[in-house]
């Protein structure tokens, strides 16, 4: 009962401002309105004003089929936005490349309204030959970086679509004995793009030990590759004790081992989220039985916020310092005029337009070849 | 031998099947060994007894497979060091004063470990057997199975039975060698029901109902190895061990060898490879492996 009334205090939190204090002692209103301006309403105009605006969140998810992403999904949100999935069998993912697909879905609790993006790499580390099969998804990431930083430095910036991954979960097998070679390499390659959060995924075939030592090796294999996982921020120091402890309990638990679950089964009389087994039901929502619940918490109730900040403070200005410092070179290479606003080359063109560029040089070339001999013709008679 | 990727139980499951420590399995998880760059071949042989008859065991693991990030071809090497005891094998027979008992190195039975995913088999899993079920029996396994509930493990063994069939795969028991109408009644009840057997295996043992039963504890319960309403282990154990151990022999003796041997013959315009004298050169280059330690 205790940890509901915490959560329940932890939405309070984000709902109401912490001005909600001074409310509930009406009779010193009458001291302080002598020296009351005013402004320390602010915190409530500036949360009706996002309340009406609603919020968004980019998700994505990564890590070998059949790792429970999509079940994990569906479990956190308490949706189905996998109900028309096709399954590929082995032999069409022989052939098959990392795709990246996009869901997009409106929730609402409370009033408070939020457009939920969850972006998807199917096909990732399932091929035999996975050499740097993490490019389509640097280069997706990449993408909506440049695609901001267009918008921002455009002319009219009114209705900026935010596209730019917030987070990424990364599914860590629980069947190996720590991180494999491409899961080093994927972090490596994205870490300074998007805030990773790495996962001990189905984790109900791992027992209490076995998940302890695993987290360890993770943990440890993390700091020798130098991997810059998500980093939970410092609690304020006037937050209470029941909070700074929860704080304390969430970054001793990375990575966190959880389980997900489409189905409701009945437990003890209660019907939960679970996995039936002939020996026992598996509850998703059971801190005893896994991370879900502080994954939950920690990336929804706490740190949504946090993640979208890291998002604009730290990877998309490493981003746009390293976009803007290539252009500048490029400019002062050719000698141009330097102007406040950086000027942006044009966008690479798709395929497609590429291809028909290639065809128009061809005939044009074509065509001068024929000038030419018509000329050398003309020239001889 | 066992193939599969690393971390999918196959040490604490040969363990678990010999009821001795036949695998060189270190304690729990803290595997000092890295994950090594290409695909090794260890094999260590074992003397093991029962009701006074003794059994030679040779338990080769394949640490490496599949673990890189780039698996092409990584079979290879297996496939190399299957035929290359084949190779042995046939140099002791075409000897003029040949051994009585020639030592017999050769791979009966391959337990190939299959990731619990829940969708289908991954094509790494169809390249593996398509190449080497045509050289050794393959016993495809299903690792790690108490993370499917059983209407899961149930889909998914039909899943990949249909794979199996579809991309032409026999695996053993194969149905071309039933030898007769009893056998293959036998054998058609076990290759469509019951294989691939899902298996848990452990070394820990837990009191339930008053016995002592190998298991795994977890927070909801806990989960008895040779319980057959939790997993496959003992369908497994009874196959490979109580029923079908000399079939494996004589599949792997009369037809696996003999194809090897005719198509050597074949190769050298039907003459006999050179036989294995003392300090006769070796017609293949054999890869240096280790002979099988023995304790």
């Amino acid at each position: 009962m205790d940890s509901i009334i915490i959560q329940e205090r932890l939405v309070e939190r984000l709902l109401s401002p912490r001005t909600q204090a001074q409310r509930s002692h009406p009779g010193k209103l009458k001291d302080h309105e002598k020296q009351y301006v005013g402004f320390a309403t602010l915190p409530n105009q500036v949360h009706r004003k996002s309340v009406k605006k609603g919020f968004d969140f980019t998700l994505m998810v990564a890590g070998e089929s059949g790792l429970g992403k999509s079940t994990l999904v569906n479990s956190l949100f308490l949706t189905d936005l996998y109900k028309d999935r096709k399954l590929l069998n082995a032999e069409e993912r022989i052939n098959q490349t990392v795709e990246i697909i996009k869901h997009t879905v409106d929730i609402e609790e409370k009033g408070v309204k939020l457009k939920l993006t969850i972006v998807d790499t199917p096909g990732f580390g399932d091929a035999v030959n996975n050499t740097e099969c993490w490019k389509p998804i640097t280069d997706y990431i990449d993408q909506q970086f440049e695609q901001y930083f267009r918008d921002e430095s455009g002319l009219n910036r009114k209705n900026i679509q935010d596209n730019r991954v917030h987070c990424c979960l990364y599914f860590i097998s629980p069947f190996g004995h720590g991180l494999r070679p491409v899961d080093v390499e994927f972090m490596k390659a994205l870490h300074e793009k998007v805030n990773i959060v790495p996962l001990i995924a189905k984790a109900d075939c791992l027992i209490p030990s076995e998940i302890r030592k695993l987290k360890e090796r993770i943990r440890e294999e993390i700091d020798k590759f130098g991997i810059k996982v998500y980093q939970f921020p410092e609690c304020d120091s006037d937050e209470d004790e029941e909070f700074k402890q929860q704080d304390r309990e969430l970054k001793e638990s990375a990575p966190f081992a959880v389980i997900g679950s489409n189905t409701v089964v009945e437990a003890k009389g209660q019907r939960v989220r679970g996995r039936l087994y002939p020996w026992g039901i598996v509850e998703v929502e059971n801190q005893a039985h896994c991370d879900f619940v502080k994954l939950r918490n920690m990336l929804i109730r706490t740190h949504m916020h946090d993640l979208k900040d890291v998002t604009c403070d730290v990877h998309y200005e490493n981003y746009r310092a390293q976009c803007i410092q290539q252009m500048t070179s490029k400019l002062t290479q050719d000698n141009r005029i330097e102007s406040p606003i950086p000027i942006l080359p044009l966008p690479t063109p798709d395929t497609e337009t590429e291809k028909l560029i290639k065809m128009k040089d061809e005939e044009l070339r074509r065509m001068q070849e024929m000038l030419q001999k018509m000329q050398q013709q003309m020239q001889d008679q | 031998p066992k193939k599969g990727q690393s971390g999918l139980g196959k040490s604490t499951l040969v363990n678990t099947l010999f009821k001795s420590q036949v695998s060189r399995k270190s304690s729990g998880w803290n595997r000092e060994e890295k994950i090594p760059k290409t695909v090794e071949i260890k094999a260590i042989g074992h003397v093991i007894e029962e009701g006074g008859v003794k059994m030679k065991l040779t338990v080769i693991d394949t640490p490496g497979f599949g673990d890189q990030i780039n698996n092409e071809n990584c079979w290879e090497p297996i496939e190399k060091y299957i035929n290359e005891q084949y190779e042995k094998f046939l140099k002791e027979e075409v000897n003029i004063a040949r051994k009585k008992r020639i030592p017999d190195t050769r791979v009966h039975c391959c337990l190939y470990f299959i990731s619990p995913t829940g969708h289908s088999l991954r094509p790494l899993d169809l390249e593996f057997m398509k190449h080497l079920s045509k050289v050794v029996n393959i016993i495809p396994v299903i690792a790690k199975a108490d993370t499917m509930t059983l209407e899961e493990k149930t889909e998914f063994k039909q899943r990949v039975r249909k794979e199996l069939e579809v991309n032409g795969i026999e695996f053993y028991p194969q149905k071309e060698f039933d030898e007769d109408l009893e056998d293959k009644t036998e054998n058609d009840k076990i290759r469509q029901e019951s294989m691939p057997f899902a298996v848990v295996g452990s070394d820990k043992e837990y009191q339930v109902n008053g016995k002592r039963v190998l298991g795994r504890k977890t927070p909801w319960g806990i989960i008895e190895v040779e319980n057959l309403n939790h997993c496959e282990f003992a369908l497994l154990r009874d196959f490979v061990i109580r029923t079908h151990l000399q079939d494996l022999k004589e599949v792997t003796h009369n037809i696996h060898y003999e194809t090897y041997r005719a198509k050597r013959l074949n190769d050298n315009g039907g003459l006999p490879p050179t036989p294995a004298t003392p300090d006769s050169a070796t017609g293949l280059s054999l890869q240096h492996v280790a002979p099988p330690r023995w304790e």
